[in-house]
């Protein structure tokens, strides 16, 4: 396989067969000075990285599907009596919109296999996004220079909701039709304005006749055309500011250590397309999603029992569960609280704060470099506490938006699980905020613990006097390099306290701002710990040597003991 | 600020570098390359075979046929029930994808070359001579346009641009009409209330205490003298999206009627509106004992023996009563139409409620 022998590229056969081809494009767009740069790009690897992805790659297995999916599907509100080979529903009246889906369940062959894949696509794309952009704010790697990627990120998320919503209100089953009545309670709940939209979106009183329509166009051309730029334009920024990697030896922040694109990067990402295509696919085969069929066509006047949005809904859903009861009337105008706050204002919120959120963050460090080796969440406690507070808020809104679902399954009353989740929905956060931040600075204690006073190799020393001693062992310096090398050292808060007055006993004009700021920095890095410096190490290793005063020799193949406590063979 | 991509403040631990790299036996062993080539051909030969599969059972699956995975399916007790189609077009493609997938990957882990390569990284940022040469010629542009001299174009044109804004936007007016508001429903006096399913009318004695039934008005079901429906189609299903009740009996003394809407019942018997008055869900779940109506979607929970009070839940506004008599036929019809607003609230509803008050005041 590995050919030593150096062939210069005209000779070789690819070089060869590819010259003719390459030069006629290049002699028409000059691309060769982009490739020679793009073609071997390299990318690093970690198992992270992947869940961007898959996220990709459903998207694409969308776009393959929907295509399909509009070959059949008839967008329309118009009532026919349904003809096809689904008995149950044989002769009654719905829309065209729900007896084509039917239609593609049923009489088009492959067309139920085509729909499934579909839906389970669109969960799987919302969900690989989210962990995506977990991994990105955990790991720090929306940090200078790469904010704009995180808010087209962001772009994504939010239109990928309203892209799968909209997917979701088509087939006008009696769940979607459901789904899009609460769409109509919420636009009417926007203030002064809500009539106005309703009527102008539903084409008039809701259910109206142009409703499916509408979301149809949008759906499948209005946002996957813009999920498409953003989705290219996301891509072009990560081969143009290049990949994070973790830290490592070898890996610094001016360099990237990886594989080239072309082959290996290319073969293992192309492949991975296949295999995200194949395990939807499965998905599609086996487990049974949106059986419109059992819900029956739209009708306003009913409504099934523990019926639920997809999944991405929930939150929204739950807050709105949570909600209790606000309507005010001012100056004549009814403001309905309790539908416009959690359903607008929930997302709102969410999505307003993921974007402010590396802006916020760079404003209280004043960090202004670039970083390119990632964070581990240790070492930014505050900022993986909100994370996880933030998470936990998020879990609190899902749960609740299947209160009755948890009622049923465990017996609770249903009433006592929304009280305990409307206290939660605040109270939770602040104990994973606590919880989570003395767990990341206990972390870094114990990374500075090992660096100073080495790793623990469970070798046990008896001393002539009879006390047992563990041996320490210096940390290997690839391991300890990893650990320091992307740790950002903590600021001189003290000092930089903002005065009021100067010297002179001039007014300080920016205070009220710099001493917001400075209690901002002092809260984002409270409790925090600085690792150990380069003289504390080196002094550290020379004192780690076993009784007989010399340094610990543990033989070449002793791997040391897991962290588990297990010791590790090859 | 920074010309270069620094590296972290102060590092610890001086970088060590690359570690050695580490040989596959691929690499080392061609008895080893060669198996691992062919395991790798034969995935790919095995996807060929299952899209050739995919094919024949599109063709000679009937599409009708299930399959189960336990138990007898004439008895109803049987697991599974996937349509046998479905299953072998989604099991073939979905193996055969994942052969491909995991062949190219393996390719590219045990044979492609592996050596790890780096690559050095460049600061985002431009040369200060680049960023003086754009700033300059952005002003030379701008000086040349004159836009900063010339106020009188600039903000006209200004003007004009924003103006186009007004066509957009007046373009959109006829996606629907104008809102007119909720007051009114399909209910009239003397509409008789009927059952939801079969149109028939409904008497007080066909229903039993703490028995609920949901129903629609007499009109959903009316024919003219052609024999077609009155109403059709979506004019239908706007109307039942206001107008679907339900009708719920309950021991008299067990109901506390507000003040006016003591003789809104017949008998014990109540209509109510079915619309949820938090988003519009139609309501479903009644709790005999407690008089309780919850509804599914938010659990907001109406107390109907107290005149439809919210007692739990996000809903804001107690759930609209219908008041009702009997016909001369002794048939349950309205009275009137809802003296509340039906339906999730919109910012005029406080004003058409007034209304409301006003053509009801007198009778209430
Ligand atoms: C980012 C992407 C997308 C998401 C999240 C998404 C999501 C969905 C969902 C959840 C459904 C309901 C399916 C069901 O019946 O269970 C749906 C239906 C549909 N989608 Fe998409 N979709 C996406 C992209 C597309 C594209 C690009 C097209 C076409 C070019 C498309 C065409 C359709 C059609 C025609 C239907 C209705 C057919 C049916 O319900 O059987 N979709 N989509
Ligand atoms: S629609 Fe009834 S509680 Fe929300």
């Amino acid at each position: 396989m590995s050919n030593n022998t150096f062939t210069r590229v005209e000779d070789s056969p690819t070089g060869k067969k590819l010259a003719g081809p390459v030069g006629w494009l290049d002699d028409r767009l000059g691309l060769a000075a982009a490739g020679k740069k793009n073609l071997r790009k390299v990318f690093p690897e970690h198992w992270s990285f992947m869940l961007g992805e898959v996220a990709l790659w459903s998207f694409v297995v969308l776009l393959l599907t929907g295509v399909f999916l509009t070959l059949w599907f008839v967008p329309s509100m118009g009532l026919v009596e349904y003809q096809g080979s689904y008995k149950p529903l044989y002769g009654i009246e719905m829309s065209e919109a729900y007896a084509s889906t039917l239609n593609i369940s049923f009489d088009i062959r492959g067309g139920l296999l085509i729909r499934q894949i579909h839906h389970w696509g669109a969960l799987l794309f919302v969900a690989a996004m989210m962990a995506h952009m977990l991994r990105v704010f955990f790991t720090g790697a929306y940090r200078k220079p790469r904010e704009i990627n995180w808010l087209i990120g962001v772009g994504l998320l939010s239109l990928g909701m309203v892209e799968g919503f909209t997917g979701y209100s088509l087939p006008d089953d009696l769940l979607s039709g459901t789904g899009l009545r609460f769409v109509d309670g919420m636009i009417r709940s926007i203030p002064l304005v809500g009539s106005y939209i309703e009527f102008f979106v539903f084409g008039g009183e809701f259910p109206g006749e142009a409703i499916v329509p509408r979301l149809y166009i949008a759906h499948v051309l209005l946002i996957p055309a813009i999920l498409l730029g953003l989705v290219g334009a996301h891509m072009l920024l990560l081969v143009y500011h290049k990949h994070t990697q973790w830290p490592g030896p070898g890996r610094t922040n001016e360099n990237v250590v990886g594989y080239p694109m072309l082959p290996v990067y290319m073969a293992k990402a192309g492949g991975f397309f296949f295999i995200v295509f194949g395990v939807l696919a499965l998905f599609g085969a086996i487990i049974q999603i949106n059986p419109v069929w059992v819900y029956g066509p739209y009708n306003p006047s009913e409504v099934t029992a523990g019926s639920q949005p997809d999944w991405y809904m929930g939150f929204s859903e739950g807050l709105v569960r949570l909600m209790p009861p606000l309507e005010t009337t001012w100056f004549g105008w009814t403001f309905t609280w309790s539908v416009f706050l959690p359903a607008v204002g929930g997302l709102g919120l969410v999505f307003t704060s993921l974007a402010l959120w590396p802006f916020i963050e760079r404003w209280i460090t004043g960090d202004e470099r670039e970083h390119h080796l990632l964070e581990r969440p240790r070492n930014a406690p505050v900022r993986t506490a909100l994370g996880v507070a933030a998470m936990t808020m998020y879990g609190v809104g899902w749960a609740a938006g299947g209160n009755d679902i948890i009622a049923l399954k465990f017996g609770l009353d249903i009433f006592a699980i929304t009280w305990v989740l409307r206290i939660g929905f605040f109270v939770f956060p602040v104990i994973a905020f606590i919880v989570t931040k003395r767990i990341c600075i206990s972390l870094q204690r114990k990374d500075n613990e090992t660096l100073s006073h080495g790793w623990e190799t469970g070798v046990i020393d008896r001393s002539p006097a009879g006390g047992y001693a563990e041996r320490h062992a210096p940390l290997p310096v690839e391991k300890a390099y990893a650990l320091t090398s992307s740790r950002e050292p903590l600021p001189e808060l003290e000092s930089e306290r903002p005065k009021k007055a100067d010297a002179k006993g001039v007014r300080n004009p920016k205070y009220r701002k710099q001493s917001l700021r400075h209690r901002l920095r002092e809260f984002y890095y409270s409790g925090s710990v600085d690792q150990p410096s380069r003289e504390e190490i080196e002094h550290a290793n020379e004192h780690l040597v076993g009784a007989d005063q010399h340094p610990i020799e543990l033989g070449e193949d002793f791997q040391g003991i897991s962290e588990t406590g297990v010791p590790r063979v090859h | 600020m920074t010309k270069d991509v620094e590296s972290t403040v102060g590092d610890p631990i001086a970088d060590p570098g690359l570690p050695e790299h580490q040989y596959r036996p691929q690499d080392v062993d061609a008895k080893f390359e060669r198996r691992t080539e062919r395991q790798i051909a034969t995935m790919f030969g095995l996807a060929t075979l299952l899209l050739l599969g995919f094919c024949v059972s599109y063709f000679a699956i009937d599409s009708d046929v299930r399959i189960f995975a336990f138990g007898d399916p004439s008895s109803g007790t049987a697991f599974g029930g996937w349509s046998a189609q479905n299953f072998a077009l989604g099991g073939t493609l979905g193996g055969a994808l994942l052969l491909i997938g995991v062949g190219i990957i393996q390719w590219a882990k045990k044979l492609m070359g592996d050596h790890e390569m780096i690559e050095m990284r460049h600061p985002v940022r431009s040369s200060d001579e680049d960023r003086a040469s754009v700033m300059a010629e952005i002003n030379a542009g701008v000086n040349e346009s004159g836009i900063a001299r010339r106020p009188l174009i600039r903000n006209s044109l200004l003007g004009a641009i924003g103006a186009m804004g007004l066509p957009a936007i007046v373009m959109l007016r006829d996606l629907g009409p104008l809102p007119h508001g909720h007051t009114n429903t399909v209910w009239k006096k003397g509409m008789r209330v009927v059952n939801d399913v079969s149109g028939t009318p409904i008497k007080p004695s066909d229903l039993k205490v703490g028995q609920l039934v949901n129903a629609e008005p007499a009109i959903f079901f009316e024919t003219d003298e052609d024999g077609h429906p009155v109403m059709h189609g979506h004019e239908v299903a706007a109307a039942k999206a206001k107008a679907a009740v339900i009708l719920v009996r309950m021991r008299p003394e067990d109901i506390t009627p507000a003040k006016g809407r003591e003789n809104w019942g017949v008998d014990g018997i109540l209509c109510y509106s079915k619309i949820c008055t938090h988003v519009g869900c139609p309501i479903s779940l009644w709790e005999q004992q407690t008089h309780h109506l919850l509804c599914p979607c938010h659990q907001s929970t109406f107390d109907l023996a107290d005149n439809g009070k919210v007692v739990f839940g996000p809903a804001y506004r107690p759930l609209p009563q219908l008041p009702l008599a009997v016909d001369s036929e002794g048939y349950l019809v309205a009275v009137s139409d809802f003296p509340d607003i039906v339906a999730p609230s919109y910012p005029e509803l406080a004003r058409d409620q007034k209304k409301l008050d006003e053509k009801f005041g007198g009778d209430a």
